[in-house]
């Protein structure tokens, strides 16, 4: 759609003023109540919890108090969320080092190969997460495939520990959230076309050069949301930890929920949820901050 | 304890959703099978509704049940104690008539006056349950729920995979060489904390907290000696090999030796605990009577035996024990314990406010 066009719409518009809004609320409705049954009122929920008392039997007592977030400081949950952070980076670095060719390779092949392709990619997503997770169990058993592979071609001799570690975890987790880093990145690199590098080799950077100063950086919108949308489920997951880490590494979700279902606590449950989401706000601030800046270099450049 | 932990983790996500929408204050809806009826109304007219965990209820028992009496039954599942606990918590202490819950449990619903009194004239077939099963812990005399089947932890091993068999609760903290990174144990409380507690020479029920911070640190040196902590998968892991020995509730390593013969069952040394599973009316229940003959129903013999050749469990069933096939006993050793021996055992409480303590370590442990 052309500026022009836009533009006219919204003269229209002004001309109307609140003549439209039944249509308004037709189309923003479901979208806007979505948001506020879903999202808006369960966060208030979550954050509203936190301040009051635990009820003893689960539920709150609605007596104010700041205790929770004491307790979230304690260095014992400080250094679980700490640990989850790190492999919840661990993951989507390794997310990016696998998506990021494998989406290029998608995007620079002829248009009627993308769909199937991208399709190969999602298809994981049909089959039950929490029996894909089981299936790493299997693989990364002592006697498993893995295992079994490496004796037998004889680069191991005793069967290595895969499961119960933080590498099976990281594993798990970049196994279950690739596909969200490929499709943004698809998405910039196909949106980016392929004339920006032709112009880049023309005027004589070789493919490294393009690829860094120009490629690069002009997909990185891609490789922020692709980066978001594996890094923030990975830090509050924990079914993955729970089956792959067997109790003996665990993330911050983890924590969580055994506030929830085990101690009965839900205000110190939301106290903690509370704080990952702190956590996760200051690094998407971050985020932006970053890619702001980006963008008005590259547009300076 | 039964089929809870062999459920599908991702309920839980479901479930935290479920509580925190319905805790805003909603009515629930699936109270009392949705009717108007007053206890006066007549049997036939009755509708129950019941929660109990997947698996854990004989097939046809129901469908059985309701051809005899004419009420209306509708079975919903729960995957866990705090699951169904936290259901009638945020239906305002209703939703249900009948709930299957863990006798630990059993005394949330009491404290929070949830759960109803039985009436022990409505139900005749109490007589078949073992005197034992009056004098567990955590409700004297069945005042406010009725057993539906009762067990132990211990060790769940492979003889052919373990040099000496092992008789004591100390083997996750001082193992035989061959056993270090083969064992598993289970990762929720309270029996997280079990064997520390016991080898220390602690109470199941502790609210100490200098004994559950020495059990801590002392299950945190066990860690290193082991695979991992498993709730789940410990007797197919015990079956296929990757696992040498577990911590495991009697029914299920039952079902470790369904599939390996080599599996044996011991309760160290020590002790154990005694945990019961119970069914408990609600007060909010406008169908008592029908849930009175629900229960009675259940406690019948032939549908002791049902349950206990459904999920491997004992019941404290006096003559579905006696009419319990011998070969099955046989197989599964654990099913022929006496109620005497089991009573030796403590019967698991809830920890009131200590559970905060309780749930502490599990983190330190888990997070060291």
């Amino acid at each position: 759609m052309t500026g022009t066009t836009r533009g006219r719409r919204r003269t229209r518009g002004a001309a109307d003023p609140g003549g439209r809004w039944l249509p308004r609320l037709l189309f923003l409705g479901p979208g806007v109540a979505w948001w506020v049954l879903l999202f808006a009122i369960p966060v208030a929920l979550i954050l509203l919890y936190s301040l009051f008392t635990r009820g003893p039997f689960g539920g709150v007592e609605y007596r104010f108090t700041l205790r929770n977030f004491e307790r979230a400081l304690d260095p014992l949950f400080v250094r679980v969320l700490w640990g989850s952070l790190q492999t919840a980076f661990i993951a989507t670095a390794a997310a990016l080092l696998i998506g990021y060719p494998a989406a290029y390779f998608i995007a620079t092949r002829p248009a009627r190969w993308r769909l199937p392709l991208l399709v190969l990619i999602i298809l994981p997503f049909w089959t039950n997460l929490l029996i894909r997770t089981y299936a790493w169990i299997v693989l990364l058993n002592r006697e498993g495939l893995v295992n079994r592979t490496l004796t037998g071609v004889g680069l191991i001799d005793e069967p290595l520990t895969l499961l119960n570690t933080r590498l099976a975890i990281v594993i798990g987790l970049l196994y279950l959230y690739l596909p969200l880093m490929v499709l943004p990145l698809f998405a910039a690199i196909e949106r980016l076309g392929r004339s920006p590098r032709e112009a880049a080799e023309d005027l004589g950077a070789g493919p490294v050069r393009s690829f860094v100063r120009v490629t690069f950086p002009l997909t990185l919108p891609g490789v922020m949301a692709g980066c978001i949308f594996v890094f923030v489920p990975s830090l509050g997951n924990f079914i993955v930890p729970d089956l792959l880490g067997g109790g003996k590494a665990i993330m911050v979700g983890n924590l969580i929920q055994a506030q929830f279902f085990q101690a009965r606590d839900w205000p110190f449950g939301a106290a903690l949820s509370i704080s990952v989401l702190a956590v996760t706000m200051v690094l998407l601030l971050v985020q932006a901050r970053v890619l702001t800046r980006e963008r008005r270099l590259a547009a300076r450049g | 304890m039964a089929h809870r932990r062999r459920s599908v983790r991702a309920l839980a996500v479901l479930a935290v959703i479920a509580l925190v929408m319905t805790a805003c204050g909603e009515d629930d809806t699936g109270g009392g099978g949705g009717s108007d009826e007053g206890p006066s109304v007549p049997l036939e007219d009755q509708t129950l509704t019941i929660s109990n965990w997947d698996a854990y209820t004989p097939e046809g028992l129901i469908e059985s049940f309701e051809e005899e009496t004419g009420v209306d039954v509708t079975l919903t599942l729960h995957t866990t104690n705090e699951d169904i606990v936290g259901k009638i918590q945020a239906a305002g202490g209703g939703g249900f008539d009948l709930v299957f819950v863990s006798g630990n449990y059993l005394q949330t619903l009491v404290d929070q006056g949830w759960a109803a009194e039985i009436d022990h004239d409505q139900i005749p077939n109490l007589a078949n349950l073992y005197p034992e099963a009056n004098e567990l812990g955590y409700d004297p005399g069945n005042t406010h729920s009725v057993p539906y089947t009762w067990g132990t932890t211990g060790l769940c091993y492979r003889t052919d995979l373990v040099e000496t068999s092992p008789t004591s609760w100390t083997v996750f903290h001082d193992p035989p060489t061959d056993l270090a990174g083969t064992m598993t144990m289970l990762g929720t409380n309270p029996w997280l904390l079990e064997p520390a507690l016991l080898s220390l020479g602690y109470s199941m029920n502790t609210t100490d907290a200098a004994e559950i911070e020495a059990a801590t640190q002392w299950t945190i040196e066990a860690k290193a000696n082991l695979k991992a902590f498993d709730d789940t998968t410990f007797y197919s892991e015990l079956a296929a090999g990757n696992t040498s020995l577990a911590q495991a509730w009697d029914g299920w390593c039952n079902y470790g030796i369904a599939e390996n013969p080599d599996i044996e069952f011991v309760v160290p040394d020590e002790g154990s605990d005694l945990w019961t599973d119970t069914m408990v009316i609600l007060e909010s229940s406008e169908n008592k009577e029908a849930a009175h003959a629900f229960i009675d129903y259940v406690l019948r013999p032939e549908n002791g035996v049902a349950v206990a050749e459904l999920v491997y469990y004992k019941v404290p069933n006096e003559p579905a024990m006696e009419q319990l096939d011998p070969a099955l006993i046989e197989q599964f050793p654990n099913l022929g314990m006496s109620p005497s021996e089991l009573l030796t055992y403590e019967s698991l409480q809830d920890p009131g406010e200590a559970i905060t303590l309780w749930t502490d370590a599990a983190a330190q442990i888990k997070a060291s």
